[in-house]
């Protein structure tokens, strides 16, 4: 087991990997390497065979294949390595990385700087406790959209889907388009987890139902799913007795949410927001463990791949900074998730590291009309941001002027008040 | 005509086969699912009880204190995961106190080894997430934790290899005793037997209404469960009881071989002895009284439910007896039925030898088996292992950290697996936080390559549970 | 007036088109929502997406996608092109696959490389 020295090493060959690496060999790093676990790169975009990728980035609406096959084209005469088929077991705060594949067999590389960037992956049943028999029928939308768009499969033809998030409606029209009879979306919170745009394209262009404040109460069938029973949920999510429908399906596709995929991050000790479930990090996206950064659906999870590619080439450059010697310091400024904000990235911020504004990510935690956003330090407001309308599937972003943060006298709070007329 | 015919491949028809196959006899396993361990062994609590808690004098009590010193042997033997780490019962009033001292005399009785009874103290220093209302416990070093279908498994492919014979999907219809021993109907065709051997779980009574008079009514008793991620894993490091209550058993909170944290089970009895589906009544009642044991436990980390059935019956012992002639029934496997099971299967030898069965004593029987767990290795011992064969090098679960060459030695071992499912029980693929949604096509793919089947028609879990419908674009052909 | 919801773009406007006064459109934040909200009432078209069977390659389907949109009436008739397809890899991005798709003008085309 001898060891190798690269300036920087991406865990993930996914959107965030590929763009990290490629801006961190722009930005000077040398010797670049990118471990992924799959058999090609491109992460989850390659089995979202549908158009909406790339409209802020490349100013045109590709497809997710094209839109990998874009960044893996400008990996060609880059020098960056990749390693695919190659699972990472271990990475340490010293910035050494254990990785396994049939051909290099169990190695140990030594990084001037770690990008993390392993995506994220679906809640489950289990994860939501849906009771019922637990015969085959039930999938994750994301596992199903594998069968489907990559392996061409067909994992059902009376199909309801439970939760609207963006994989699930997509599924939806997906699964119409084969010839699949989608029954209804059912959705447990008053308003969709996904994209309006999707709502309307992949709903209710094929007439399929969206049942919000709903929920699957049962399910039923012995070997393949049978029926699901979906009820009416009050306020409190608990379902009305009496207000249960009976949907006759043999699949049912969850579509609940998504969490990153942080075990190698716990493992190495980093610090964890456990509101995003991904790492705390800093302006740069470097994480709490200097020179180990992370980026993409590992850190939050977005809407928008394009705004994963921006974030990553935040966190590539500024590793390759870090590997190149010249890494962030400075005090660093706590940002807080204040009224109605569900959590913020970065959470910290360093002054000194901030060139002339910084951009803020976050998700709301209701539906809200006409509010401000509102950041402040010490019960001073530093800045306002009008919006007409939010909600918790659309991740917003502000960006706050380093002058306006320079005026911070403590931790920034950013909330959501009522907008003054 | 085989010697012996065992109806039914859980833990007590596994255990059975184990202790008679390659002993010179011929040993038929007959049943009616796709695997091994489909019942009552694949969703219970994965303990080997310590056995203070059956009446001293009962069969329970000393098959449950012999099995569980068997399992340890077993498990090291047949390389089965299996971890000693003792129990717990826990006191939260000095009436209950009462009950764990009587528990103490109850073990010491049955010969149950160090059991002994601990101050809150004592408790808390041994388990500090524990509640602080606890007044005390019975300690139990002997308790172990086990993984229940590979322990299953681990018997019947080890009878198989010194000779015996399963037939999975196979359904016994109907038993007709005949001159010498048993005819078997089943839907498979007929098969004859010298002697029979019922060890059909939630079914028993009805194996047994084949050929006898009813002599035990079974009231099939379904438990609900949670399983933790491993985030929870280390929440407690015994297996964590409580003491009966009007409300029912208690529930337990356990750590399991895997590395999880087990919550369960509630009891209801069901019409139904199939119906092991979750209730969100049963489901919440886990959760509100786990949390009097440890209150931090985390159930939003539950990666799974699922549900178990007890076979219950009308008799308070286990029912190891002739049902006629020739036909030995093993019914009535309750708790402590997993922790007893090795002894259950010795018993019913000694019984089989008793009526002229004619057991030998073989040389050449094998005895062991190993298996690679990648990630159990330390560093060097995975850059050989993938030096050796480099499809350790491949993972393909990545929750559980399971490799390709794992995969891919289930597929080749005595009893094959023929679901997704039947790669989880043997690999552990598909059982982590993601609970196969990442790995489920990969799997598929390889245990299509390695043993031929068409994907179409490969189950999640048992056969008829389909995963695919069909193919896209029906009018393409497919490589 | 009728309210949509623009689907050009991720934001999602509000659009409120006026049919009775040439389909003007308020609410959008751009251009192309304005012309989403006309065509969205006089003609829907959608970009549609699929998969196509595939001999030889790394993966046994190809993702395609149609090269502009097309109406939306023609979408399950434009599935149909694509059935009982099997292309030979290699493929490239952007090969034609389906010409002409149901006379819309607009052709089925690989959207990778295979």
């Amino acid at each position: 087991m001898n060891q190798q020295f690269y300036d920087v090493i991406v865990v993930g060959g996914g959107p965030a990997g590929l763009a990290a690496a490629l801006k961190a060999k722009e930005t000077g790093a040398e010797k670049v390497l990118i471990l992924e676990r799959d058999r090609e790169l491109g992460g989850i975009l390659n089995q979202c065979i549908h158009n909406g990728f790339g409209l802020h980035h490349f100013k045109e609406e590709l497809t997710g294949p094209e839109y990998a096959g874009r960044f893996i084209a400008q990996l060609e005469g880059t020098g960056i390595e990749v390693k695919l088929d190659t699972m990472v077991l271990e990475v340490t705060r010293d910035r050494k990385v254990a990785a396994v594949n049939r051909t290099d067999g169990y190695q140990v590389y030594e990084a001037g700087a770690i990008v993390l960037a392993m995506g994220c992956r679906e809640r489950t049943r289990g994860a939501i406790g849906i009771p019922g028999t637990r015969p085959a029928g039930v999938f994750t939308a994301g596992t199903a959209q594998r069968y489907v768009n990559m392996e061409g499969y067909m994992v059902g033809r009376r199909v309801l889907i439970l939760g609207s998030g963006d994989i699930g409606l997509i599924m939806a029209r997906r699964m119409t388009l084969e010839g699949a009879k989608v029954l209804a979306c059912v959705e447990v919170m008053p308003y969709s987890g996904g994209l309006n745009r999707n709502i309307v394209q992949c709903l209710q262009d094929y007439d399929i139902p969206l049942y919000l404040s709903h929920t699957i109460v049962d399910i039923r069938g012995k070997d393949r799913v049978e029926k699901a029973i979906v009820a009416k949920v009050d306020e409190n999510r608990r379902p009305i007795p009496g207000t249960e429908m009976e949907f006759d399906c043999d699949t049912i596709l969850l579509s609940v949410g998504l969490i990153p995929e942080n075990e190698l991050t716990r493992n190495a000790g980093i610090e964890i927001d456990r509101r995003t479930n991904g790492a705390v990090v800093c302006e740069n996206m470097e994480t709490q463990t200097p020179g180990i950064f992370a980026c993409g659906n590992v850190v939050h999870v977005h809407d928008l791949v394009d705004y994963v590619t921006a974030e990553s080439q935040r966190a590539g450059a500024a590793a390759a900074r870090f590997a190149m010697g010249s890494p962030s310091s400075g005090d660093a400024l706590e940002l807080f998730s204040g009224e109605g904000v569900g959590y913020t990235v970065p959470q910290r911020l360093r002054l000194d590291a901030i060139d002339k504004s910084v951009e803020v990510f976050f998700r709301v935690r209701a539906v809200y009309r006409n509010v401000e956003i509102v950041a402040e330090s010490g019960g001073v407001k530093l800045a306002g941001y009008k919006r007409e309308h939010m909600a918790p599937g659309e991740m917003e972003h502000i960006a706050l002027p380093k002058v306006l943060l320079q005026r911070a006298e403590g931790p920034i709070t950013i909330s959501i008040r009522e907008a003054v007329k | 005509m085989v010697d012996v015919a065992i109806i039914g491949c859980g833990v007590i028809g596994a255990a059975t086969a184990y202790q008679l196959a390659g002993r010179g006899v011929s040993v038929l396993m007959l049943e009616s699912e796709n695997d091994v361990s489909m019942g009552t062994t694949k969703a219970n609590s994965a303990i080997l009880h310590a056995g203070y808690d059956p009446r001293p004098g009962t069969q329970m009590a000393r098959l449950n204190v012999r099995g569980s010193a068997m399992a340890k042997e077993i498990c090291q033997k047949l390389d089965v995961p299996y971890r000693q780490i003792g129990s717990l019962v826990l006191a939260f009033s000095e009436d209950e106190m009462d009950h764990v001292r009587k528990l103490c005399r109850q073990g010491e009785e049955n010969g149950v080894p160090g059991v002994k009874v601990l101050s809150k103290e004592e408790v808390l220093a041994m388990e500090p997430n524990l509640s602080k209302e606890v007044c005390g416990a019975l300690y139990a070093p002997s308790a172990a934790i086990v993984s229940p279908w590979e322990y299953a498994l681990a018997m019947a492919e080890n009878a198989v290899l010194n000779g015996a014979e399963i037939r999975l999907e196979t359904r016994v219809t109907g038993l007709e005793k005949t001159e010498n021993g048993w005819l078997i109907h089943t839907d498979k065709g007929d098969e004859k037997a010298r002697f029979v051997v019922n060890a059909a779980g939630v079914d028993a009574g009805t194996v047994h209404e084949m050929a006898a008079e009813p002599t035990f009514e079974t009231t099939p008793c379904r438990g609900e469960y949670y399983l933790l991620d491993k985030c929870e894993g280390s929440r407690v490091e015994h297996v964590i009881f409580q003491c009966p209550t009007k409300a029912g058993k208690g529930i337990l909170v356990a750590p399991t071989v895997h590395g999880n944290l087990i919550v369960g089970p509630n009891a209801q009895d069901i019409p139904d002895g199939g119906d092991t589906a979750n209730t969100a009544e049963g489901l919440a009642y886990v959760a509100q009284m786990a949390r009097r044991s440890v209150p931090e436990v985390d159930l939003r980390a539950s990666i799974r439910n699922f549900a178990g059935i007890r076979a219950n019956t009308d008799r308070p012992d286990f029912i190891i007896e002739w049902a006629a002639d020739g036909l030995l029934d093993l019914a009535g496997m309750k708790s402590p039925g997993l922790s007893a099971a090795a002894a259950v299967g010795e018993e019913a030898a000694r019984l089989l030898q008793e009526a002229g069965l004619g057991l030998r004593k073989e040389e050449n029987r094998i005895e062991t088996r190993k298996k690679f767990r990648f990630k159990e290795m330390d560093a060097e011992g995975k850059a050989e292992l993938i030096k050796q064969d480099p499809a350790y090098g491949r993972v393909i679960c990545r929750c559980e950290t399971i490799t390709e060459g794992e995969i891919r030695a289930a597929c080749h071992t005595p009893i094959p697996p023929r679901s997704v499912d039947g790669v989880k029980r043997r690999t552990g693929a598909g059982m982590g936080r993601c609970q196969g949604g990442f790995c489920g096509p990969r799997v598929m793919e390889i245990l299509t390559r390695e043993l031929g089947y068409d994907p179409l028609k490969v189950p999640q879990d048992q056969a008829g549970g389909l995963i695919l419908t069909g193919c896209t674009k029906q009018g393409g052909v497919r490589k | 007036m009728k309210e949509l919801i623009c689907i050009v773009c991720p934001k999602g406007c509000h659009l409120k088109v006026d049919e009775q006064n040439g389909y003007t459109v308020t609410g959008n934040s751009c251009p192309r929502g304005a012309e989403y909200g006309k065509i969205e009432l006089t003609n829907p078209t959608r970009v549609i997406t699929s998969t196509v069977a595939v001999q030889g390659g790394a993966h046994p389907r190809c993702p395609v996608k149609t090269s502009k949109p097309i109406p939306k009436e023609l979408i399950f008739e434009a599935m149909k092109t694509l059935d009982d397809l099997v292309l030979d890899a290699p493929i490239r991005l952007g090969q034609v696959v389906v010409k002409d798709v149901c006379g819309t003008g607009a052709d089925f085309v690989a959207a990778r490389s295979l």
